[in-house]
């Protein structure tokens, strides 16, 4: 196995447990954003330009945007 | 170390499902299943790899019709997954954002009205 | 129950299953083995259709059906949210605030790539059949390239671009194109979805039979529907607010 698909693989790794104890929702978008960028680069390096460019449009640019509208329509107005 | 690609989606996958465990806030668990469901895509593709070979895009007509190229089937299915995913986050966002509106909360240890 | 015994029954039943999965991944084939079955039954078929793009003959063509399903998820999801997010009896809607700050360079990034975006997204749909992308990533691509306008701009300046309820016909209409497509396929070829217009040459535009039209049908339901669900979030997060929130502003 390369060493850039093991580096990609470490990546995706730290960037899942990086996701996970982001307890702020609204720095929890930016870092899902940050993780999907990872994982389409480790896409690329398994030879999947496709998924790639899947996992791109709809983990780093969708999936944070509409997080980032729930959190502001159920943060607390106080 | 040929196993390393699959220990790794085996991890994320089980580091989701901690984070859905340890959440207080239900948009927080929205987002580590999002985390759950990459671990699938990751095992698929390590599945259908091949080391040193092209990925299954032709330029031009392939000389004999048994190319070796990654295999195509499991990433048809990862996109799926991935199409699939993105619906079910955005579904679960909008009970989530309608489960504020009707308790006030969206920290799940509050949320007692579905208790005996 | 506690959080205490909340994270006990995680580490039982988690060690469990992380035992189950390892003890399966430690049999499969080797990372990186040329051992792939599905490949060479997929590969010869899809040239054979005279496409470059394996996988998008796989999606529209050698599994078109699966392809179906997951554009029907796609539909019934954007309707759920619809459903889930439209205001409630005590509910108004108020005008958006205007104003707030932005960088030039942040405007001068949105209105430059907002075109660029645009036709990126169109050439991707266009050419499912011969280069990486397809219906689905093509209208990801659009979908999410109008809304430059909103991060470059304002909410208003989007708003006025952005027809919703034509969209949502468009939406209904490109899934309907793909079940048409095969309707068509079972009248005319025996099996739903199959490919029945001319294959063409390898690598031109118009080949690979119905792909081409297939993933033009899948990238107007997509982006169409990313669009509407997004503006079901934008219209509740931004416009809507309950009489609660009214009061305690």
């Amino acid at each position: 196995m390369s060493a850039l698909i093991a580096v990609a693989l470490t990546l995706v790794a730290l960037g899942a447990v990086a996701v996970v104890m982001t307890d702020d929702p609204s720095r929890q978008a930016v870092t899902l954003s940050v993780f999907g960028l990872l994982l389409s680069v480790l896409f690329m390096t398994l030879s999947a330009p496709d998924v790639a460019l899947s996992q791109i449009g709809v983990g780093t640019a969708i999936v944070p945007l509409m997080v980032m509208l729930a959190i502001r329509k159920t943060r607390d107005k106080q | 170390m040929t196993y390393y690609a699959y220990i790794v989606a085996v991890f994320v996958l089980l580091t989701g499902v901690f984070g859905i465990v340890r959440s207080r806030n239900l948009i927080h668990t929205v987002v580590c299943l999002s985390v759950a469901q990459s671990g699938t895509y990751v095992l698929l593709l390590a599945v259908g790899y091949q080391r040193g070979v092209s990925p299954p895009v032709f330029g031009s007509p392939p000389v004999k019709p048994s190319t070796s190229v990654t295999d195509p089937l499991v990433q048809a299915l990862t996109l799926t997954d991935i199409v699939v995913s993105a619906t079910v986050t955005a579904l679960l966002l909008a009970i989530a954002v309608q489960v504020h509106k009707r308790h006030g909360t969206v920290d799940p240890n509050e949320l007692v009205a579905l208790e005996g | 129950m506690t959080r205490t015994v909340r994270f006990v029954m995680f580490a039982v039943a988690g060690g469990a299953v992380a035992a189950m999965l390892l003890l399966g991944v430690l049999d499969l084939p080797h990372f990186g083995s040329s051992l792939h079955p599905y490949r060479d039954a997929a590969v010869p078929a899809a040239v054979a259709h005279a496409t470059s793009n394996v996988i998008s003959s796989v999606n529209f063509d050698l599994r078109g059906l699966d392809t179906l399903g997951e554009e029907t998820i796609f539909l019934t999801s954007v309707i759920g949210v619809a459903a889930l997010l439209r205001p409630a009896e005590d509910e108004d809607e108020r005008t958006p605030p205007r104003g707030g700050r932005l960088l030039d360079m942040t405007r001068l990034f949105g209105y430059v790539f907002l075109p660029v975006t645009l036709a990126i997204g169109f050439i991707t749909v266009a050419h499912g059949a011969l280069t990486p992308g397809g219906g689905f990533q093509g209208g990801v691509v659009l979908g999410t390239g109008i809304h430059l306008l909103y991060v470059a701009g304002s909410y208003h300046a989007i708003e006025k671009v952005r027809p919703v309820e034509v969209l949502e016909y468009g939406e209904s209409i490109g899934a309907a194109a793909f079940a048409c497509f095969g309707i068509a396929g079972a009248l005319v070829a025996a099996s739903f979805l199959g490919n029945i217009l001319p294959l063409g040459t390898f690598g031109e535009l118009f080949s690979s039979g119905s792909v081409l039209y297939l993933s033009c049908a899948v990238g107007v339901e997509v982006a169409s529907g990313v669009i509407v669900l997004l503006a079901q979030f934008l219209h509740q997060a931004i416009e809507v607010e309950s009489d609660v929130e009214a009061a305690n502003a």
